[in-house]
C-alpha cells in the first residue's frame, strides 16, 4: 500500500512536486480548478532574462506527470484531519484518504481597476502586464488597445508597495518582467519610444542587470524614477500621463499612445479558501506562513500540510521550481517518519540493499 | 492690456513630449554609451569644478532627455575635463568623450 | 472613454441619502457671489418638491475660511461646529445638510477626528458647555446640498420646462462638471462616485439631458485655497490653476460648466474675465467666455425659472450664449433691474470679454 498525496493547484509548483513524488513511488492526486494545467505560465509568452519560450517550459514541467492522476475543474469541498491523514472531499464526488497535502494554490493578479487613477478598464488605451503577455501569444490585431502605439509607457509597481491597494510588499518580479516587455515592445515597434517609470528598480537575480543594461543601450528604453500620479485622455483619445522625475526633481507630463501596468502578485483567493477549510496560518497580507522562512520554507504549521509556490509570496519561477522540488524532499522524510512501515520507493530500495 | 498686480505663473513641469529625439540619435551616434547612464551619481561627487560650480554629467545627461539643452550646457561649462568622472564611472561610459560630444552636438559654437 | 468601467466605480461610491427633514445651514460668501442660489434651493425643495428643509436664523459660519487661513485653531472651529450641532439637536433634526463644500469638509473632518481621538470630542462638549450653556449630538446624515439635488435629479427631470439640449441643433449641451475639493478629495467614501470620478453632478447633468465632458485636467483644483488668493502675493497661482483648467478643457469646446462650490464658480467665472483682460484669450466662442453656473442655478434654469430671478447677472461671464442654446426666454432689458424694479448698476464693459 502506498501513501496518497494529494496536491492542490496544477500550476508550475504543483507540477514540479507531482512529477517528483510520482517518480519516488508515491501514489499522487493532483486537484486544479481550472480548465488547464499551467496556472498562469500557460498564458505568458517568453520569460526573463533570458527570453525562453514559457510555452516550451509548461511542456518540459508537463512531460514528466506519467502516472500522476490530475483532476482539472475540481476543488476542494471539505477536509478533515483524522489521526495521521487528511479526509478530502472533492468537488467531483471523489474522497482521498491524502497522508500529506501540498498546497501550490499560487496567486492572482492585482486588480488594477482598483487603481482608479490609472483610468484601467475606463481609457482606451490603457492595459496591464497580463494582457500585453496575452497580445504577444494571440498576436497584433488581438485587442483593440494596442494600436499602433509610437510611444509606450511602463507603470511599474501597481498594487505593490501602496498602502492604499492594501499591499505594503514588493512584488518581486514585475520590474524585470517590465524591463522584458519594455524590450519586446521595441522589438514590434522599431520605432516607438518607450519609458518605463519606476520607484526602485529591482534587478536582483542572475542576468537581470544585464537585460536592464541591454534595454537602455540596445533598445534605447528611457527609465524615469518616479511615479506615476495621474493618467488622463485627451480629446483624441491618447493618455496624458503626470509623474514626478525625482532625479531632476521636477513634476513632468507626458503624452503617451499606451500605458502598460505591472500589476503585482497577490495571495491567490481559491487558495485563501482552501486555507480557512483547513485553517492554515497566514500572515498579515493573506500569504501562507512557513514554519521557518529558512529551515523548514516548505512547511506550514500544520502536520502533514506543505506549501511550495507563489502560494507564501511572490517568487520568480526557479524559485518556484526549486521549491516544489524541496517540498518533494521534505514530503518524502516526513512520510517515511509517520509511516515506516509503508512499501514506498525507498524502503523498496533498502530492502533490496 | 489691464495690469491686475498679479498675472499667470509658468509652469516649471518637464514635459517630455518636447524631448528633441533627433538631436539625442545624433548624439548616441558619436558616443553610444550615453543610453547606459543609470543616474548613480558618482560623476557629480568626484567632480573637480563641482566643489566650486555646480557641475555634473548625470545631470546634465538628464537634462538632454527632459528637453533643456541650455541647461545641459549649463552644468558641464565649468568643466576641466580632469577625468576623475571617468575614472569612477560604474557602467565604464568614456565621460570626456561624451561631454566633448553634448558639446559638439549642442553647443552653438 | 469605455463608460461602463466607470459606472463600475461609481456603484462602489455609494451614498446613503435620506428623502426628507434636514437641517440646513448656509455658506459665509455663496449669497455674495451668487444670491439667488441658496434661496432657489429652498424655492426648489420647499415648494416644488415639498420637502421639508429647515433653517434658523441663529446658525454661524462653520470657521472653515478662518480654519483653512489659519487664523482659528482646529479646536476652535470644532466648538464653533459643535454649536451648530446642537441647535441641529435643539430643533429636533438629525440630518444636517450644508451649503458650502468647505463647510461639508470640515464637517466630515470635525466627525473623523471625533472618532479617531474622542477625548477632544469631550474637550469640545467641555467647551460647549462653558462657553454657551448648549448641548451637541452627532448628525446622523451629513450631506452637502448637491447631494440632495442630486437625489431629487429625477423628479426634477420630471418637472423640467426646459433641458440642457441645444433647441437649434438638437444635440446635448457639453457640460464641463467642477466638483470642489473638499467634497471628496480628502474622504472619498463620503463623495457620490468618489475622488477620481465623482457623480454627484454628473449625475445631476445626465438627468437633464446633457453631455459630460471628461478632459484631463478635470480632477486639478481651481486654485481658491483661501491662502493662496487671499495675499495679493499668491494670487498668481490662484489664476495660472484656473487657467490650466481652461486650457486644458478649451479642444472639448464646453457649452457651460457646472460647480457645486461657493468658491470654485467664482474663480473660474472671474478669471475668465482678468485673463481675457491680461492676456486677450477668452474661452468661449466668438469672443465669450463659458458661462460658469451653480447647480441650484442649473436646477433652476431647468425648472424654467426666470434668469434675472436666479442672480445670473451678477456673474462675469455673461450667460446669455447659453440662455440662448437652451432656448430660455428673456428679458435684455430687465438684465440690471433688480427687485421691484429698481435698477442696480450696470458693469463697466470689457475690452476682450463680451
Amino acid at each position: 500500500m502506498k501513501n496518497n498525496i494529494l496536491i492542490i493547484g496544477g500550476g508550475p509548483a504543483g507540477l514540479e512536486a507531482a512529477s517528483g513524488l510520482q517518480r519516488l513511488g508515491y501514489n499522487v492526486i493532483l486537484i486544479e480548478r481550472s480548465s488547464m494545467l499551467g496556472g498562469h505560465l500557460a498564458s505568458w509568452d517568453r520569460l526573463f532574462p533570458d527570453g525562453v519560450s514559457a510555452r516550451g517550459t509548461l511542456k518540459g514541467l508537463l512531460a514528466q506527470m506519467d502516472g500522476v492522476k490530475c483532476f482539472t475543474d475540481t476543488e476542494v469541498r471539505s477536509i478533515n484531519r483524522l489521526e495521521k491523514s487528511y479526509n478530502v472531499i472533492l468537488s467531483n464526488g471523489i474522497t482521498v484518504l491524502a497522508d500529506a497535502v501540498l498546497v501550490a494554490s499560487g496567486f492572482d493578479l492585482f486588480k488594477a481597476e482598483k487603481k482608479e487613477e490609472y483610468g484601467y478598464g475606463i481609457y482606451d488605451h490603457v492595459v496591464t502586464n497580463a494582457d500585453l503577455e496575452a497580445w504577444f501569444n494571440a498576436g497584433p490585431d488581438s485587442d483593440t488597445r494596442i494600436d499602433k502605439p509610437k510611444r509606450i509607457g511602463f507603470v511599474h509597481c501597481v498594487g505593490s508597495r501602496d498602502e492604499k491597494s492594501g499591499c505594503r510588499s514588493c512584488s518581486k518580479v514585475c520590474c524585470a518582467t517590465a524591463v522584458k516587455q519594455a524590450c519586446e515592445m521595441k522589438q514590434a515597434f522599431p520605432d516607438a519610444q518607450v519609458y518605463c517609470f519606476y520607484m526602485d528598480l529591482r534587478m536582483f537575480g542572475r542576468h537581470y542587470e544585464d537585460l536592464y543594461l541591454s534595454a537602455q543601450k540596445d533598445y534605447s528604453v528611457r527609465f524615469i524614477r518616479g511615479r506615476v500620479a495621474e493618467v488622463s485622455e485627451n480629446v483624441d483619445g491618447s493618455l496624458l500621463v503626470k509623474a514626478e522625475d525625482t532625479v531632476a526633481g521636477k513634476p513632468l507630463k507626458v503624452t503617451l499612445d499606451l500605458l502598460v501596468l505591472m500589476a503585482g502578485m497577490r495571495p491567490s483567493a481559491a487558495g485563501k479558501r482552501v486555507g480557512k477549510l483547513l485553517e492554515m496560518p497566514m500572515e498579515e497580507d493573506g500569504f501562507f506562513a512557513v514554519r521557518d522562512g529558512i529551515l523548514a520554507g516548505q512547511r506550514s504549521g500544520l502536520p502533514g500540510v506543505f506549501l511550495a509556490g507563489a502560494a507564501t509570496g511572490p517568487k520568480t519561477l526557479p524559485e518556484t521550481v526549486a521549491e516544489a522540488r524541496a517540498a518533494v524532499v521534505e514530503i518524502d522524510r516526513y512520510l517515511s517518519d509517520i509511516f515506516p512501515n509503508v512499501k514506498n520507493y525507498k524502503t523498496l530500495v533498502r530492502e533490496r540493499w | 492690456m489691464v495690469d491686475f498686480g498679479f498675472g499667470l505663473v509658468p509652469s516649471s513641469r518637464i514635459n517630455l513630449d518636447l524631448f528633441d529625439r533627433e538631436k539625442f540619435e545624433a548624439l548616441a551616434a558619436l558616443e553610444p554609451d550615453v543610453r547606459k547612464c543609470m543616474a548613480c551619481g558618482s560623476c557629480a561627487a568626484v567632480c573637480t569644478a563641482g566643489k566650486f560650480v555646480r557641475t555634473s554629467v548625470r545631470d546634465a545627461i538628464e537634462e538632454l532627455f527632459n528637453a533643456h539643452p541650455d541647461k545641459a550646457l549649463d552644468l558641464l561649462k565649468s568643466c576641466q575635463l580632469c577625468g576623475k568622472c571617468t575614472m569612477v564611472c560604474p557602467r565604464g561610459i568614456n565621460t570626456r568623450h561624451l561631454i566633448l560630444s553634448i558639446a559638439k552636438i549642442y553647443g552653438t559654437k | 472613454m469605455i463608460y461602463e468601467g466607470k459606472q463600475k466605480i461609481w456603484s462602489d461610491y455609494q451614498k446613503d441619502i435620506p428623502d426628507d427633514h434636514y437641517f440646513y445651514v448656509r455658506s459665509c460668501i455663496r449669497q455674495s457671489f451668487f444670491p439667488a442660489s441658496e434661496a432657489a434651493f429652498l424655492k426648489i425643495t420647499r415648494q416644488e418638491l415639498g420637502k421639508d428643509i429647515f433653517e434658523t436664523e441663529h446658525h454661524t459660519t462653520c470657521g472653515g475660511i478662518a480654519y483653512h487661513s489659519d487664523t482659528i485653531p482646529q479646536e476652535t472651529a470644532m466648538t464653533i461646529i459643535a454649536r451648530q450641532f446642537a441647535l441641529m439637536a435643539k430643533y429636533g433634526y438629525e440630518n444636517y445638510v450644508c451649503s458650502c463644500i468647505t463647510s461639508f469638509g470640515l464637517y466630515c473632518e470635525t466627525m473623523e477626528t471625533w472618532r479617531e481621538f474622542p477625548e477632544l470630542e469631550a474637550k469640545v462638549r467641555e467647551n460647549l458647555w462653558k462657553t454657551c450653556k448648549l448641548e451637541f449630538a452627532k448628525p446622523k446624515v451629513l450631506v452637502h446640498a448637491s447631494d440632495l439635488i442630486y437625489k431629487y435629479r429625477n423628479l426634477i427631470a420630471a418637472q423640467a420646462k426646459h433641458k440642457l439640449v441645444n433647441v437649434h441643433t438638437g444635440r446635448p449641451l457639453r457640460a464641463v462638471e467642477h466638483i470642489g475639493c473638499h467634497y471628496s478629495k480628502m474622504f472619498p467614501s463620503k463623495g457620490v462616485g468618489g475622488a477620481e470620478y465623482p457623480y454627484v453632478l454628473v449625475g445631476m447633468i445626465e438627468a437633464w439631458g446633457g453631455e459630460i465632458i471628461d478632459y484631463p485636467e478635470r480632477r486639478h483644483c481651481c486654485g481658491f485655497g483661501f491662502r493662496q488668493y487671499l495675499v495679493k502675493g499668491n494670487r498668481g497661482y490662484s489664476l495660472s490653476n484656473t487657467h490650466k483648467k481652461f486650457e486644458s478643457m478649451e479642444p472639448y469646446q464646453p457649452d457651460l460648466i457646472i460647480t457645486n462650490c461657493p468658491g470654485c464658480p467664482y474663480f473660474l467665472d472671474r478669471w475668465q474675465y482678468v485673463i481675457a483682460e491680461s492676456t486677450g484669450k477668452t474661452y468661449g466662442e466668438n469672443g465669450h467666455g463659458i458661462p460658469v453656473l451653480t447647480y441650484e442655478e442649473v436646477a433652476g434654469l431647468v425648472l424654467g425659472y426666470d434668469p434675472w430671478d436666479l442672480g445670473l447677472q451678477t456673474h462675469q461671464v455673461g450667460p446669455e450664449p447659453l440662455l440662448d442654446k437652451m432656448g430660455i426666454e428673456y428679458d435684455p432689458a430687465r438684465k440690471f433691474l433688480g427687485k421691484d424694479g429698481k435698477d442696480i448698476g450696470r458693469p463697466e464693459s470689457c475690452m476682450y470679454l463680451k
